[in-house]
């Protein structure tokens, strides 16, 4: 699976990818969706989702004070509960990567990362030197991630190369600093087929993470997208032996939408992702669902909403 | 790369309550609108094939009570089904079909008991189905001068149904929607291990008021068939089970006035092409041929994969085949349920070990079987031939035999080699490779990038000695209609 980056060979290989048949991924999908979580397996699955949670603010409005709210959730989704474990990430806008980290380092969030979403997030379309820069800046500011975006439009008009090229800029500006994501906003990318193409072109060009969506476009982590996304790692695994982690984003709101991701990994992937350093998901109203599950599993009940805290 | 400690997501056990069905402890014969003890006074027992538990004791017919059910099914031909208004048969068949919905869990339920499929596919396919069947050919009922049989079509009188135990529900409904739509009254026999889901049915009919004697219901084994088959009072038989008996039942009518059409068995080509979307090939394979444990007259059980990409679709069809979880049919998780009996275990164990002594491989991922009832492990033989029996014969069963082609060509001669003709599948991204397949195949149905798929409207049977007529759509009313002026 070697390609020299450049636009010939890549559309050559990603030629050779299986098409994707959308009437059949949406059917294996939705069967899927109908595994039955009860008792034990959801109280192991509500924890292993709460630590997968990359804790998202991507607000115009986003004040110092928001984040650190979210912050504080993150160290301790359940301040009546030191057995709920933290969230997998917090992810925020550049200019507030500090704020969140500082808050992080204060309050006992040493080990949680802070995401940055880079790159001219979320529409991309910004020169190569500014997304460069960009992401500098957040790496500089304590960002451990970057969720960047490709070039949709390059993607689209079939300028592989330049998709590619820009994945590996910015990779090489991450160095071992930190975890790549890449953002394929599959809403704009509309076919599974492109999906399974701009994901091996984001596992061949670096991604430690690919990544559905913004989150500012719909659809986005749809179950026949991420099915798809995690059969291109389990490919590329079989290939490289590398793994490649997968993040769903946008969209994710209950439990029970939780729990199918879940159920997609294990019987698409594999077991082996099941952990928060290879699957994650992109999520803001999750956390809180989540932990009103897990009450109602521990206690028998539904708690009122009240006992959960706000951001 | 360091391999970490993997935690196993394990998906408790999520088992459907029976609480909903009633089943008694044993059943009598409906006929006439009422369920009457068996005149010989003969009972045999239905058992759970997961647990081989004792479900229930069904009565037996003789010639005695077979006699009985034809009369009542004359009597309610000629006085009251063919006399009334197209319209209002139809009502009775809405009827049923909202009975059906209303009560779909209590036979999901039910038939997994019985038969041993999976809850998934009796909730998520065959209530829903036969359901679908009954609304579809109620729509029918007042529009026969429709049919393609003229502007006045007739009924053919009583006929007598007999059914197997692969889709107990559902095959009924295939049988009794069409037969009661175009005006006829029936006699069904449904199969001696699943009788229960046709005693539930027999209670709807008596919930949806319909006419005592318009459908009558009686167990039994083969002889109490042979019975039914050989009645001078019955005007068609309609049959779905193997070839063997198919082929005895027209024997047996050949001097005789009485018509027939029969679903018998087939050993379908699934052909997967080099350019086909692998990954759903690979579902569509699984769903071919493990879909209700592999008894479905129409599964895809022989493979037939392009020798260029056969390693990677074995590799990916074995993987896949490792995530099957086998077990208690009644949890909603499990995808593959019980062997129905234990003659049709013997009979798979048969056959699949020929597949050893002429030289295929097997294999089948690690699963615990449970230690009641009957089992058998998803398997699959590669390096088949044509000439091997497990290439030829109907298995019945979760083994797939794997063969291979070079040429589109020879893809379609070893599809079409084979007595049967019921169905086939072709996996393609390429419409006009699809279109020349399909053209070629010597098949009854013909899925393309699905397989095993069932709608009413679209009609259903085979080729060859896969069977005779059709059933489903405007195509299976024909056989329950006579040409009118």
């Amino acid at each position: 699976m070697i390609v020299d980056g450049s636009e010939g060979s890549l559309k050559q290989f990603l030629r050779t990818l299986p098409p994707v048949d959308q009437v059949g991924a949406e059917g294996r999908a939705a069967m899927l969706a109908t595994r039955s979580i009860k008792t034990t397996s959801k109280n192991w699955a509500i924890d292993l989702a709460i630590r997968m949670v990359d804790l998202t603010t991507l607000e115009g409005a986003d004040t110092p004070g928001k984040v650190r709210a979210l912050c504080a959730k993150a160290v301790r989704p359940d301040p009546s509960d030191p057995t709920v474990p933290s969230v997998g990430a917090i992810c925020v806008y550049n200019d507030m990567v500090k704020i969140a980290r500082t808050e992080l380092d204060n309050n006992g969030g040493q080990n949680i990362p802070v995401a940055a979403v880079s790159t001219a997030f979320p529409s991309g379309r910004a020169s190569m030197e500014v997304k460069i820069r960009d992401t500098k800046d957040a790496l500089e500011n304590g960002a451990a991630e970057i969720d960047m975006v490709i070039d949709r439009g390059a993607f689209l008009s079939g300028r592989l190369g330049e998709v590619f090229d820009e994945i590996k800029a910015i990779k090489e500006v991450c160095g071992e600093r930190a975890h790549l994501k890449v953002i394929l906003e599959t809403g704009e990318l509309v076919t599974l087929d492109n999906v399974r193409k701009a994901s091996y072109l984001a596992m061949l060009a670096g991604a430690d993470f690919i990544k559905t969506s913004t989150g500012k476009v719909a659809p986005a982590a749809t179950a026949p997208v991420v099915l798809v996304m995690l059969e291109a790692v389990r490919d590329y695994y079989k290939e490289t032996g590398i793994r490649i982690g997968v993040k769903p984003a946008g969209g994710i709101r209950t439990t029970k939408d939780a729990m199918k991701q879940l159920v997609l990994v294990n019987e698409t992937a594999g077991p082996e992702w099941l952990t928060p350093s290879l699957f994650r998901i992109g999520a803001s109203a999750l956390l809180n669902d989540l932990l009103m599950q897990r009450m109602k599993m521990r206690d028998g009940y539904y708690a009122s909403p009240n006992y959960v805290t706000l951001d | 790369m360091n391999e970490r400690q993997v935690s196993k997501f394990e998906y408790a056990p999520a088992p459907e309550s029976t609480s909903i069905v009633n089943i008694k402890s044993e059943y009598g014969l409906f006929i006439n609108g009422k369920f009457i003890a068996p005149k010989a006074g003969k009972r045999f027992v239905t058992i759970n094939p997961a647990t081989e538990e004792v479900l229930s004791k069904v009565a037996y017919a003789d010639l005695a009570d077979v006699n009985l059910a034809v009369n009542a099914a004359r009597s309610a031909f000629t006085k009251t089904w063919s006399k009334m208004p197209p319209a209002e048969r139809g009502k009775y068949l809405f009827r049923i079909a909202r009975i059906l919905q209303e009560r779909a869990r209590e036979f999901a339920v039910l038939e997994t008991l019985d038969n041993g499929k999976p809850i998934r596919e009796s909730r998520d396919t065959d209530i829903p189905l036969a359901a679908a069947h009954f609304f579809y050919h109620a729509g029918w009922a007042d529009k026969l001068s429709h049919a393609g049989m003229g502007a006045n079509p007739k009924p053919i009188g009583v006929v007598g149904q007999i059914i197997p135990w692969n889709f107990p529900l559902l095959m009924l409904a295939w049988k009794i929607a069409p037969a009661l739509a175009t005006g006829n009254t029936v006699v069904l026999k449904p199969a001696e291990t699943t009788p229960l889901t046709a005693l539930l049915f027999a209670e709807v009919c008596q919930q949806a008021g319909l006419p005592a004697g318009v459908v009558n219901i009686i167990t039994g084994d083969g002889v109490t068939g042979s019975h039914l088959v050989n009645h001078p009072g019955i005007d068609k038989i309609a049959f779905t089970g193997s070839t063997g008996v198919g082929k005895a039942i027209a024997r047996a009518i050949a001097d005789t006035n009485k018509s027939a059409t029969l679903e018998l068995g087939g050993k379908a080509a699934n052909i997967v092409f080099e350019d086909a979307a692998i990954d759903e090939a690979v579902e569509g394979i699984v769903n071919g041929i493990f879909f209700n444990q592999g008894h479905v007259c129409c599964a895809g059980s022989r493979l037939l994969v392009q020798e260029n990409v056969q390693d990677e679709v074995i590799e990916k069809l074995k993987r896949r085949m490792s995530l099957i979880r086998i077990g208690n049919p009644l949890d909603k998780n499990t995808d593959l349920g019980a062997i129905n009996s234990a003659a049709q275990l013997a009979r798979i164990r048969e056959i699949s070990d020929s597949g050893d002594l002429e030289g295929a491989e097997r294999w089948s991922p690690e699963c615990e079987l449970p230690k009641a009832g009957f089992w058998y492990p998803p398997t699959i033989f590669t390096g088949v031939s044509q000439s091997h029996r497990i290439a030829r014969d109907e298995i019945f069963g979760p083994v797939l035999s794997v063969l291979t082609f070079r040429t589109p060509q020879e893809a379609i001669e070893k599809a079409n080699n084979t007595p049967y003709g019921l169905s086939a599948g072709v996996w393609s991204d390429k419409g006009s490779r699809i279109l020349w397949t399909a053209q070629r195949l010597r098949a009854g149905v013909i899925w393309t990038n699905t397989f095993n798929k069932f709608d009413a409207t679209s009609p259903f049977g085979g080729y060859k000695e896969s069977g005779w007529g059709r059933e489903g759509g405007r195509h299976g009313l024909a056989g329950y209609l006579k040409a009118g002026n």
